[in-house]
């Protein structure tokens, strides 16, 4: 197991949620937090767009998009 | 005739405006809330022998204060007196679309679900006890499909059932042991101080605890008016003190587990799918239209459609009402004779609202198109792949590519298409750089000029206008970024929607209703303008319409110094400045009326232009003329979006000074230069 964060994900793959960041807006994090970026949440990076970010998630059966700067602050454990 | 009274609930995108329309039709009226710059939308049917009346909430995920929406939701819950809250719901998703429904069973609402989309869930395989579901939730679930009218009869019936047997839905909602033990003690507290005539009266002390713990300020100031509000305050710092300690995480983040969890418990009994996802239809579309190499040709082609049909399907209809009022207008001459009733019609309203209305047909086009690429989902994902860009140059991100795009359209509908940003300031800022973009009502002023003067170069001259103004948008962007916006990062948070075929009724009805509110604006503030214009043109009595003598005339000579610093300080440019506001294709007409032209007669004008300017000032009454004031449609349609006035004065004052101080760079700069 690796812990690594949101952003650093490899296309295709995937990690379960460990924690959030206190550092970024409490305002977005929360707004997340309701979008299912909870822990436990299994979430997989599905497309970075053509100029290299946002990035395509996909977690809880539906499609969302984040920037790199944002996904920095969520922490993710993905198998080896 | 009994009557009541539903809201519809539920996350974006789940067909949620479908379903509205699909239940109130043209019984729709299209609204702001009080106050806010939020869509409202309220409609109304007969059923059995009861009038129900609904109200179209805004999308969201939760209900927090992460946005105006929300807040404007929240708020309808709990302060308006509502019978059921219809609560619709994305079958294909129901674990997210559920954590907005915990939000509303903790405040108790008389909840109703409407579960969409089945039969997209259907091809996903999943599969959903409904019994089983409804039971757990405690509420009522009903089966229906939006978009083909399914589950109608049975939705509105249970709704009826609903408003007579009203449900406490708060009852089976249980968060973990460690939390509602915890929580037991702050809520008695809240409940002791909590009995007066406050804001906070009728909702449950536990909602209020969960809201004090996830820091929500408007919660916390409201309860400040408590008794013993210090006490509460004490007792909350506690419990957060405590949840760090044995969770080491914040109470925020510990509440939303515990409705994730309760959500997950929900699903593991009632929902069966399959352990992999199956690949859809979406997401082979997706690897086509975001692919790295190919995702900007098929933006670009889609545009290149859009305007394409707006303005070759579009133009013939234009035409043909312009056509139509200067037939009218013959007409009332002829009747009417020459006097000032002839001209208030003709010249006044006739030009002034007439010449407005020409554009309806352009926007139900280019409205019909934005509604058929928003719904579809096809926006979002352009929006996915242009954000770098506009992160990068103007500070706002993807959404904001659009308006801006369409701007060089017509303003209108690009100040309109706004409305798919989530933040009011991203909005804001958008429709304050829409106007830089040149619309194509300043296409006849090029046109003119760049034959008078730079014949040899016209197409050079024109694009060079364009990329100035958006030289310009991008750099009033940075500033208004910077001074009126500041410390405002909006992250780029967006749901990529399931591909869906858009409702044509849908797509119909927001079409008219922007179409109707644009010819009612018409009917309005522009006639009101035309007319204060038309007097200011016909002023003192007996002068001639548009004179040097004529109140506007004389206007124009006194504000004509202004200008001098620009090159173009002739009281015929002040004039055609001044008219341009009303619409930007006047200025042309202008300097045929002023020069006591027919205005059909292009060479005429032409003459009258190579004397007034130098094509030095030339350029600079073009450049000013493509950042200044847009015209009162625009204008008027800030007003209405942003539901205020503050916003439309500021864009006539950026506008204003963009345009004078860019023009007067050029002017001066090229004289230094040696231009002439």
């Amino acid at each position: 197991m690796t812990i690594k964060t949101l952003n650093e994900l490899k296309n295709g793959e995937e990690g379960v949620i460990v924690s959030f960041n206190d550092e970024g807006d409490p305002n977005l994090k929360r707004h997340l937090l309701g979008m299912g970026f909870v822990k436990g949440s299994k979430i997989r990076l599905e497309k970075v767009a053509p100029l290299g970010d946002p990035l395509k998630l996909r977690l809880k059966g539906y499609s969302i998009c984040l920037r790199k700067k944002e996904a920095a602050n969520i922490k993710v454990e993905v198998a080896n | 005739m009994k009557n009541i009274k539903i809201g519809l609930a539920g996350n974006p995108n789940v067909g949620k405006s479908t379903l509205f329309n699909q239940l109130t039709g043209l019984r729709q009226h299209v609204g702001n809330w009080p106050g806010k710059t939020v869509e409202k939308a309220e409609g109304h049917l007969n059923f059995n022998n009861t009038k129900i009346d609904i109200i179209d909430l805004p999308g969201n995920y939760a209900l927090s204060t992460h946005s105006i929406e929300e807040i404007v939701s929240r708020d309808f819950i709990v302060d308006e007196s509502s019978d059921v809250i219809v609560n619709v719901i994305d079958a294909t998703n129901l674990e997210r679309n559920l954590y907005l429904t915990t939000q509303m069973m903790e405040l108790g609402a008389n909840l109703l679900v409407a579960l969409n989309m089945n039969k997209f869930a259907k091809e996903k395989e999943h599969e959903i006890d409904i019994n089983a579901l409804s039971e757990l939730l405690g509420v009522p679930v009903v089966e229906i499909e939006a978009t083909d009218n399914i589950g109608r009869e049975e939705l509105l019936e249970a709704i009826e059932k609903a408003a007579e047997n009203p449900v406490d839905s708060s009852k089976k909602l249980v968060y973990g042991a460690e939390l509602s033990e915890h929580l037991k003690d702050l809520e008695s507290l809240i409940g002791e101080n909590n009995k007066e005539d406050n804001h906070l009266s009728n909702v449950p002390s536990s909602w209020i605890a969960i809201k004090l713990l996830e820091n929500d300020d408007i919660i916390t100031e409201k309860v400040k008016d408590f008794k013993n509000f210090l006490e509460i305050f004490n007792e909350v710092e506690k419990l957060k003190k405590h949840f760090k300690d044995v969770f080491d995480e914040n109470t925020e983040e510990i509440i939303a587990n515990y409705r994730y969890a309760f959500i997950d418990g929900l699903i593991t009994e009632t929902v069966k799918k399959p352990e992999v996802e199956k690949t859809t239809f979406t997401e082979k579309i997706d690897k086509i239209v975001t692919n790295r190499i190919l995702g900007f040709p098929i933006f670009l082609a889609i545009l290149y459609l859009m305007f394409q049909i707006t303005f070759t399907v579009g133009a013939p209809f234009q035409d043909l009402i312009d056509r139509g009022f200067g037939l009218l207008g013959e007409f009332l001459f002829k009747i009417l004779g020459e006097g000032w009733i002839s001209s208030l019609l003709i010249d006044g309203v006739i030009g002034g609202v007439g010449g407005v209305l020409t554009f309806v047909p352009i926007i139900i086009l280019m409205y019909l198109m934005m509604s058929i690429l928003e719904d579809s989902g096809y926006l979002a994902r352009a929006a996915f792949v242009l954000d770098k860009i506009m992160h990068k140059i103007v500070g706002l991100h993807g959404k904001s590519f659009i308006p801006m795009i369409l701007g060089f359209g017509c303003g209108v509908p690009a100040l309109m298409a706004t409305r798919t940003m989530e933040h009011e300031s991203d909005r804001i800022l958008t429709m304050m750089i829409v106007p830089f973009m040149s619309c194509l009502a300043r296409l006849p002023v090029y046109a003119l000029f760049v034959a008078a003067f730079f014949a040899a170069y016209q197409g050079e001259v024109i694009i060079s206008l364009y990329i100035l103004g958006i030289v310009v948008a991008v750099i009033v962007a940075a500033i208004l970024k910077n001074r009126l916006f500041k410390g405002v990062s909006s992250p780029f948070v967006m749901e990529l929607p399931s591909y869906r075929l858009p409702s044509i009724k849908g797509v119909l009805i927001h079409t008219w209703e922007k179409a109707f509110s644009f010819i009612k604006k018409a009917g309005t503030i522009i006639l009101a303008a035309s007319i204060v214009i038309w007097v200011l043109s016909s002023l003192p009595v007996d002068v001639e319409y548009g004179s040097q003598e004529s109140v506007i005339g004389q206007i124009g000579t006194a504000i004509s110094p202004i200008f001098i610093p620009l090159g173009f300080g002739e009281w015929q440019a002040s004039v055609s400045i001044l008219f341009g506001v009303v619409a930007k294709e006047v200025v042309v007409a202008t300097f045929g009326t002023l020069a006591g032209l027919e205005e059909e007669d292009e060479e005429g004008i032409t003459g009258v232009v190579q004397n007034t300017f130098t094509p030095l000032s030339a350029y600079a009454f073009m450049a000013f003329v493509l950042l200044y004031v847009p015209c009162f449609a625009a204008i008027g349609t800030v007003k209405q979006e942003t539901n205020s006035w503050k916003w439309p004065i500021a864009m006539i004052a950026i506008t204003t000074i963009a345009a004078y101080t860019v023009s007067f760079v050029i002017y001066q700069g090229g004289t230094l230069l040696g231009f002439a």
